[in-house]
């Protein structure tokens, strides 16, 4: 697909502080987009700086091959989602919608047309005659949509956009913002701090850290194969192990030696080499946890622990395991238990094995 | 606790104040009304009796141009300190902490001198030997012969300048609480810089505005001072009247009659005003 969106080496500081330091990022037409990253990474600076709010220092932004990086928010094809919504207080649902329009002086007919037509989209046709403190949460979100989709923009930005709303109404949200999404087919771009959120709202996903991009793929790859345990710890739950390189073999399985846990079987995208030191990367629910040993054999990685803390979640279940040195975190799934009829207990002795393909190395320059 | 208790010790908390409004406004107030009903005496003071003959009197044609005076310069007076104060309000509310307690002070400094002081101070300035005068003279922005001092121009600047501060304070209280986020939203729908202020700004504060223009005009249509001291001979406004009538005429029912009007009339469209921001509000719920 072609760049629409064109980031183009961006930075911005405020004060001493580099908020987003040369960020480039290339966003497809139509695709869903997500800035991760917790408080504070450079996510909304630079979600400001698409809007035009925020001037970037350096770089450039492009949106369908125009460079807009000069121009103030009111010129660009762009246009927001706030965060808390943002409506107009002294207006009604109705005439927070035309209001993009009427700035731009539409014909009558057109404004009539545009706002029925969005009313309907966002399914508020009956409360347009409201003021949105009239409004719950989720309707308010919708309005704020409708607002800003009424005005055909290019790209959407979306601020966080479920961050207001409580679990239940969040999770019908995500769904009706992929129903929209679907049905404008525009380019979404949204920025959030929620890892789930992320994941079931886009195509991609730029992980953002310190003002810079740590990783963009999509919510797959980056949650299978994380290029940095950054990323791997905030997407997801992570087992770290730190060990040297034994043995290299082919098809990118390393051996690797884990001090207190022995040698482990495990999967590396990149080269790497005998004695390197590095740091792999286990998934809690991709251990599998036995009363006795598992069968034995090359291909699986075995080692023994005890239970030091459980928590159960309804769907799953988590224990924390004390081996060596080393606290793991493991989850399964009910039906996923194989060692027995009962659960091992706290202070039960186990043994966890995963698979060397679920092991993953993610950081290839030495750790100190 | 039950609703009816606590709507009891409300009242109970309200009492001080009620009694004074009671004592202080609403028994004075009434004892002016009534005034404009008794007969004039020849020692200044009420005489005996009732009567319907100042009324009479005090529907004088003459009054009509003063009555229209008093009412343009108010309302010019009004319509100039909101243009000036609303800018003012909204870098107020947008500066920082500090510069926005610099500026808090500055508005309130001329409150520490005198006011007779203050508007002598005009005088002295646009008197035709005063500093300000000769400036524009040298300047060749008026010409040579022109007086600054004695006309409605006059009363209209140094009105505009003791009330300003009544206008920049309510405004700034409600642009504290505006939500300049809604502004990003106005640009980002559009919107240039001055379409923002004017769509989405001014209306967030308009109960502000409501506030700083009744606070304005009311105290514009009671001023004497200022036409007196600044004015010529025919910029009488309605004060100057009710002032002439108590301390030259020292006919109290006349001045009483007067001042009972201008209460009347600036308590009516005050009441029509929290009237209509009541059910403004209610319509908002």
């Amino acid at each position: 697909m072609e760049d629409f969106l064109i980031i183009d080496h961006v930075s911005k500081t405020f004060g001493a502080q580099r908020a987003v330091d040369d960020v480039s990022l290339t966003v497809a037409q139509g695709e869903s987009f997500s800035l991760l990253g917790p408080s504070g990474c450079g996510k909304t600076t630079l979600l400001r700086m698409i809007a035009g709010f925020e001037r970037p220092e350096r770089g450039r932004i492009l949106v369908g091959g125009r460079d807009i990086t000069a121009l103030p928010p009111e010129l660009r094809p762009v246009n927001t989602v706030f965060q808390n919504y943002a409506l107009f207080p002294h207006l009604s649902v109705w005439e927070n919608i035309a209001f993009g329009l009427r700035m731009s002086r539409r014909p009558r007919e057109e404004i009539r047309g545009g706002v029925e037509r969005m009313l309907e989209l966002v399914r508020l046709s009956a409360h347009a005659r409201k003021r949105p403190a009239q409004l719950s949460g989720g309707q308010r979100q919708r309005v704020a949509i409708a607002r800003a989709l009424v005005n055909r923009p290019q790209v959407l930005l979306l601020d966080e956009p479920l961050a207001a709303l409580d679990l239940k109404l969040r999770q019908h949200m995500l769904m009706e913002l992929n129903t929209i999404h679907e049905q404008i087919g525009t380019t979404f771009i949204y920025v959030t701090h929620d890892q789930g959120e992320a994941m079931s709202l886009s195509d991609r996903i730029a992980v953002m850290n310190a003002g810079r991009v740590e990783q963009v793929d999509s919510p797959e790859d980056l949650y299978e194969t994380p290029r940095s345990s950054f990323v791997a710890s905030f997407i997801g739950d992570a087992n770290f192990f730190t060990g040297v390189v034994v043995e290299v073999q082919d098809e990118g399985h390393v051996r690797v030696l884990v001090e207190g846990l022995g040698s482990q079987l495990v999967f590396s995208s990149g080269a790497v080499t005998v004695n390197q030191t590095l740091r792999l990367m286990v998934r809690p629910e991709k251990i599998s946890l036995t009363l006795t040993r598992p069968p034995s054999g090359e291909r699986v990685n075995a080692f023994r622990g005890v239970v030091e803390d459980i928590a159960y979640f309804g769907s799953h279940t988590r224990y924390r395991i004390c081996a060596g040195e080393h606290s793991i975190l493991a989850q399964l799934q009910r039906s996923r238990f194989s060692g027995g009829e009962v659960d091992p207990a706290r202070g039960a002795e186990v043994w966890m094995s995963f698979h060397p393909d679920e092991g993953r190395v993610v950081r290839l320059e030495a750790v100190s | 606790m039950s609703a009816e208790s606590c709507s009891g010790r409300q009242w109970l908390v309200t009492l001080p104040s009620l009694t004074w409004l009671a004592v202080f406004f609403v028994i004075p107030a009434m004892l002016v009304i009534i005034t404009a009903f008794r007969p004039a005496d020849l020692q200044g003071g009420v005489g005996p009796g009732w009567t319907l003959a100042t009324l009479r009197e005090v529907q004088d044609p003459a009054y009509l141009p003063i009555l229209w005076r008093t009412c343009w310069l108010s309302g010019a007076t009004t319509v100039v300190c909101l243009a000036l104060a609303l800018p003012v309000a909204f870098q107020m509310a947008r500066a920082g902490q500090r510069v926005r307690q610099v500026l808090l002070l500055l508005v309130v400094i001329p409150f520490l001198s005198n006011f007779l002081i203050r508007i002598f101070a005009w005088k002295s300035l646009l008197h035709p030997e005063g500093p300000l005068t000769k400036l524009l003279i040298g300047l060749h922005l008026i010409p040579e012969n022109a007086v600054l001092l004695n006309h409605a121009g006059t009363v209209l600047l140094v009105l505009i300048y003791t009330q300003l501060p009544f206008a920049i304070l309510p405004l700034y209280a409600a642009a504290e609480k505006f939500d300049f986020g809604l502004l990003d939203a106005a640009r980002d729908l559009g919107a240039g810089p001055w379409r923002a202020f004017s769509k989405v700004f001014v209306p967030g504060v308009h109960r502000g505005i409501v506030s700083a223009a009744v606070m304005v005009f009311v105290c514009c249509l009671g001023q004497y001072v200022i036409p007196q001291m600044v004015g010529g001979t025919s910029d009488e406004m309605l004060g100057s009247k009710i002032a002439q009538r108590v301390f030259s005429d020292r006919n109290l029912p006349h001045a009483s009659a007067l001042a009972g009007g201008l209460m009347l009339a600036v308590l009516v469209p005050m009441v029509v005003i929290v009237l209509w921001q009541q059910f403004g509000r209610k319509e908002a719920e």
